[in-house]
């Protein structure tokens, strides 16, 4: 464990300053590495190259323009709500990224209700974007707004039954006590490897991912946003910073949910224990608290890919097809899931 | 209706787009870095319109066919010297203005096929954008000056009947 005694204020102080950094980074790479260049080279074109080497700064410019850009309320707009439903949005992305666990000591905060209070506050976005779409008093918005609600809550519930499985597994909803679990298990007595969930819980992993899939409205479950019949849904009506704080909260979301899924799956910030003997949560090294947010930033950028992949690929889900899917299919298997996690946890 | 998931065709679905990745990254992409290298368009692509102002008869054939009403002609009657010794002097349409407003103009190209004198031709030229709009306006003079782009018109079929020009 770390020796060094920060006072109150300068953990207040990092703990802000980590939590910008720990959004707004993720968001910006993701943005540039996949939005801007995987999907361009998906399509066989380059993307952005004249902003910066390889249209690196092309960010920069995107943003500079934003903010420029008037900042348009339409007359009927319901004002207050009309301002503040971008920033109910972003919170929910702070907010979500304070619960998880960067390293042995890298972390925002860390209570037992973790996996319980994400799962809560990641329903905090659907207020936003419901809140978004019925202020802007424009049909296109409300009737999104109206879509983004129905889809989220039908598949914040399959999202919610994926995680209990590994919450079964490992006998807690701290999640820093997952990660340990993960990377200090061990399969049929080999810990070389630890025992990362996904290899019991690739049931719960597929339906997280795809769920996960739907909660960030990215394609193929981007009915409410559908761009050519909604013209963007519950965003049509924002225009400069609250767009970009919208879009921002986006991408950021989408890798602060890879980053959950790591923890939950993926042995989180932790390497196996056996590999240098360590047993227990304080017999780690401090350098794992610059390697951890590494490799937690790693296994993010894999996810990103694999949702990103998976935008660019399919076409949009009906939205009769976007329910049925979430209703009588996600959610039978992730109860049968649930059911075969907590017979198997009885019987060993 | 039942849903039947088309799973291996989503796995293809997958394929493709990393193939396309691959490929993008080991072989290049498929588009040019247009202002950086430019590919030439093919020698008959509808770029611009050019005038040969001395064939132009301003009949406004081109003018009346236009859909776009983007064609504007001006001109006045001359008496030319007769053509052979003795005749009575011709008279002749001279041109004083011949306007293509390519900001209207939708290259359809009625103008070129409809005259009947060769005056109007199909240039591949295509980069003349103009920071104000007015300035697509192009007049007689810069018309003419497309004509030196204008590709030489194929060979005529072999037993073509070739009505030759008095």
């Amino acid at each position: 464990m770390l020796a060094i005694v920060i006072p109150y204020w300068g953990q207040s102080l990092l703990r802000v300053l980590g939590g910008t950094v720990a959004v707004l980074l993720p968001a910006g790479t993701i943005v540039y590495l996949f939005l801007f260049k995987m999907m361009s080279f998906m399509q066989s074109r380059l993307g952005p190259m004249e902003a910066g080497p390889y249209g690196s700064m092309q960010l920069f410019a995107e943003v500079g323009k934003w903010l420029q850009k008037e900042d348009i309320i339409p007359e009927k707009a319901d004002r207050v709500i009309f301002k503040m439903a971008p920033l109910i949005v972003l919170v929910s992305t702070f907010l979500l990224v304070a619960v998880v666990p960067f390293g042995p000591d890298a972390y925002f905060t860390q209570f037992d209700a973790g996996v319980f209070y994400m799962l809560a506050v990641s329903s905090i976005s659907v207020l936003g974007i419901l809140v978004a779409g019925w202020s802007s008093a424009n049909k296109y918005s409300l009737l999104g707004g109206l879509r983004a609600a129905g889809q989220l809550i039908a598949y914040e519930l399959p999202m919610v039954l994926a995680v209990i499985g590994v919450v079964i597994q490992a006998g807690t909803m701290n999640l820093q006590t997952i990660v340990v679990a993960q990377n200090g298990g061990e399969i049929f007595g080999w810990n070389g490897l630890g025992n990362p969930y996904i290899l019991t819980q690739f049931v719960g992993f597929g339906v997280f991912m795809i769920a996960v899939q739907a909660e960030l409205t990215q394609a193929p479950f981007d009915m409410p946003i559908a761009e050519s019949e909604l013209v963007s849904g519950y965003m049509t009506e924002y225009s400069g910073f609250r767009f970009l704080i919208f879009f921002i909260a986006e991408f950021a979301t989408a890798g602060v949910f890879s980053l959950i899924a790591s923890v939950l799956f993926l042995g989180g910030w932790g390497i196996p224990f056996s590999w240098f003997s360590w047993h227990n949560i304080n017999e780690i090294d401090d350098w794992m608290n610059v390697v951890g947010p590494l490799i937690m930033f790693t296994k993010m950028m894999a996810l990103v890919f694999v949702i990103m992949w998976v935008r660019f690929t399919y076409p949009r889900f009906r939205e009769d097809q976007l329910q049925r899917f979430a209703w009588k299919a996600l959610i039978p298997i992730s109860l049968l899931n649930i059911m075969a996690t907590a017979v198997l946890k009885v019987a060993f | 209706m039942p849903m039947k998931p088309k799973v291996p065709g989503l796995f293809k679905g997958l394929g493709v787009t990393l193939n396309t990745l691959m490929t993008t990254v080991t072989k290049g992409a498929n588009t040019v870095q247009y202002p950086h290298e430019k590919e030439a368009p093919p020698i008959r692509a509808r770029g611009v319109i050019a005038l040969r102002e001395d064939n132009c008869t301003s009949c406004m054939l081109c003018a009346r066919s236009c859909p776009d009403w983007c064609i504007y002609i001006e001109g006045h009657k001359e008496l030319a010297p007769p053509r052979r010794a003795g005749g009575a002097p011709r008279k002749v349409n001279k041109l004083d203005r011949f306007d293509i407003d390519y900001a209207l103009c939708m290259y359809c190209g009625i103008c070129v096929e409809v005259c009947p004198f060769d005056a109007l031709f199909w240039s591949p030229e295509y980069e003349y954008s103009e920071p104000r709009i007015a300035d697509l306006l192009h007049d007689k003079d810069k018309l003419g000056e497309w004509m030196e782009t204008v590709p030489e018109a194929p060979e005529l079929e072999a037993g073509a009947d070739k009505k030759g020009k008095k």
